[in-house]
């Protein structure tokens, strides 16, 4: 079961109920769960996006656009029914922040989807976790089966006539690219999970063809507290154009990995060294995957920057997902290179040629240099397919693929020809099958 | 009572699939949670499954094999009674994920998709299953087991071997 870790550094939103046993729900109720929603029933959708436009909070599930903005461009008035989806479908690897949402805060999900819902006249939401999370979704039923029995779900909630809301909880069957917002409808309608052609978007229209709010889970989880601290109050804590807090994985060469909750624009460095107590072992820091594995590399003399969208785009890399992975000087870039794009190559849906072909070239050509079969040019070859990816296809996936490659090759070129060089006799240090999976 | 006469599920399963049709807006939604619990309650997505499902949603059964050929988590063929599913990704495979995946290859005898001859174990390497930051960490049918060592790994399959470990469905 995953441990709570916990930093004096931490600002505690939304982790203010973990490990204090809110899956229960009248625990939650005691730890001013479900009054935000009442709030916002009594104040009305104009309230809740101003409020949630106020907060500056963005997207957490990578792309970082404002939420209340979003949640405006949702039509007032729509011939089909409007949609809440919650997007639990956490696949990046280096991520594992919903994980411990789902664990320790369901209702939170679930109140921050009613609250979505209110904002944008929708009566039904749908929580969708991926298919491996099912003991979370076991935990995310019963909230939602005790949320109707109290009437907080359903008709007339809290006894208002007219006001209803329904959750459905959905759940997976493995596959990355259902984390892309259409895709994650196509899966959701029972449909292979391939991505869907914009626009339109999803705001207008979406799921089953009405309009459709996706938020990542940690959004929603937020909308609840902001409602209740308001808007400028949660904007305060973070940085500039990036309100509020998010939950940082910090995970791989450090000593105390978990999930930290820090304010918008926190120092890397600091998560780095203070919170997550350092390289393990007293070992020398190499390199950092900032926000998910789609996320270009820094460099240990690069971590001098604040954790927050504009201040990562900034340093030519992404805050992604917020799952920092640290690596220490003992790990062989060629080898993360290559297990980084096997991913991207087993996950590509196959619609887009440019990342269905290109990952797997680059997961060729790269495996056979980290066989001792390649040549200097192979690493030009590398960025060339990478390059010629990036922005060719339906989703981000592609880019995904893509962003990390290049930034791999670009900031160590040095130690792929090194590499090269040094493997020269051909002998195979490793199958293909061995390192990446016979099958995959 | 179910809406099919003979289902091959057992009965609760067959309850619990005639709920879950009615749920969503479209019957087919219910499609790719149906398959993951028909497994589990199957075994695996067998011909007589796919033909029961799509009658249950009326599809037809190419609808049906098309969405199970698309994720990872359907199997067409039987798996270990545990199918022990080991993360090699990034943050794993920085804390030794491969030494505890060919720690279960050499302690239960099989490699990548086998199964061992009684039927017991499975093992699969997969890619990311969400516990970065409780790396390496592994999955015994859908129970998380994380912070691993060979030891702990030794102590767990020892635990299911047993029948006394925790059977998530």
């Amino acid at each position: 079961m995953p441990t709570l870790v916990s930093h004096p550094d931490e600002v505690h939103v939304i982790s203010r109920r973990f490990g204090q046993g809110a899956t229960n729900i009248d625990k939650y109720i005691e730890l001013d769960g479900y009054k935000a929603v009442q709030k916002a029933i009594a104040q009305g959708p104009d309230w809740i996006i101003n409020t949630m436009k106020a907060s500056g909070l963005r997207g957490r599930g990578g792309a970082g656009f404002p939420t209340g903005m979003k949640w405006s461009f949702v039509p007032k008035q729509s011939e089909k029914p409007k949609y809440v989806l919650v997007n639990g479908d956490e696949s990046e690897p280096g991520t594992c922040k919903d994980h411990v949402i789902f664990l320790h805060d369901p209702h939170a999900v679930i109140e921050g989807t009613m609250i979505a819902g209110l904002a944008i006249g929708a009566k039904m939401g749908f929580i969708y976790l991926r298919g491996e999370y099912r003991y979370l979704l076991k935990i995310v039923e019963k909230a939602v089966a005790d949320a109707y029995a109290k009437g907080i779900l359903g008709k007339n909630i809290f006894g208002h006539q007219g006001v209803d809301f329904d959750i459905v909880t959905q759940s997976g069957a493995g596959a990355y690219e259902v984390g892309e917002e259409s895709a994650l409808m196509e899966s959701l309608e029972g449909k292979r999970g391939v991505p869907r052609i914009k626009p339109p978007f999803p705001a207008v229209v979406g799921l089953y063809g009405g309009p459709t709010v996706i938020n990542n889970a940690e959004t929603i989880a937020a909308a609840p507290h902001i409602l209740l601290m308001g808007g400028e109050e949660y904007a305060k804590l973070g940085s500039e154009r990036n309100g509020g807090t998010r939950l940082f994985g910090i995970s791989g060469h450090v000593e105390r990995p978990g999930v930290y909750e820090l304010p918008m624009g926190y120092s890397l460095r600091k998560a780095i060294y203070d919170v997550a107590g350092g390289i393990k072992d007293g070992k020398k820091l190499k390199a950092v995957v900032p926000g998910g594995s789609s996320c270009p590399v820094l460099t240990a003399d690069e971590i001098d920057v604040g954790l927050d969208f504009d201040q990562m785009a900034k340093a030519g890399t992404m805050l992604g997902s917020g799952g920092i992975v640290v690596l220490d000087e003992t790990v062989s870039i060629v080898e993360f290179a290559l297990r980084t794009i096997a991913f991207y190559q087993h996950e590509s849906c196959g619609w887009c040629i440019p990342c269905r072909e290109g990952t797997d070239w680059i997961k060729k050509t790269l495996t056979r240099v980290y066989n001792g079969g390649g040549a200097k040019k192979d690493v030009d070859n590398v960025q060339y397919l990478a390059e010629n990816m990036l922005g060719r296809t339906f989703c981000p996936l592609g880019d995904a693929a893509a962003m990390p490659t290049i930034g791999f090759v670009k900031k160590f070129r040095k130690e792929f020809e090194d590499y090269i060089e040094g493997h020269k006799a051909g002998t195979p240090i490793i199958t293909v099958q061995e390192l990446v999976g016979a099958g995959h | 009572m179910s809406t099919i006469a003979n289902s091959i599920f057992s009965p609760e399963m067959a309850a619990r699939f005639d709920h879950l049709v009615t749920i969503y807006p479209v019957k087919r939604s219910a499609l790719v949670p149906m398959l993951l619990y028909a497994q589990d309650d199957v075994g695996y997505i067998s011909d007589a499954v796919v033909t029961e499902i799509a009658a249950r949603l009326d599809l037809i059964e190419l609808d049906v094999r098309n969405v199970l050929s698309y994720y990872s988590m359907l199997r067409t063929k039987p798996a270990g009674k545990y199918n022990v599913q080991v993360c090699t990704n990034i943050s794993c495979m920085l804390r030794g994920g491969y030494e505890i995946l060919d720690h279960c290859k050499h302690k239960l005898g099989i490699g990548h998709k086998e199964v061992t001859k009684d039927g017991l174990f499975s093992l699969e390497e997969v890619e990311c299953i969400g516990a970065c930051c409780w790396a390496p960490a592994m999955q015994v049918n859908y129970d998380f087991h994380d912070n691993l060592t060979t030891v702990k790994v030794d102590e767990i399959l020892e635990t299911y071997r047993q029948g006394l470990g925790k059977d998530v469905k």
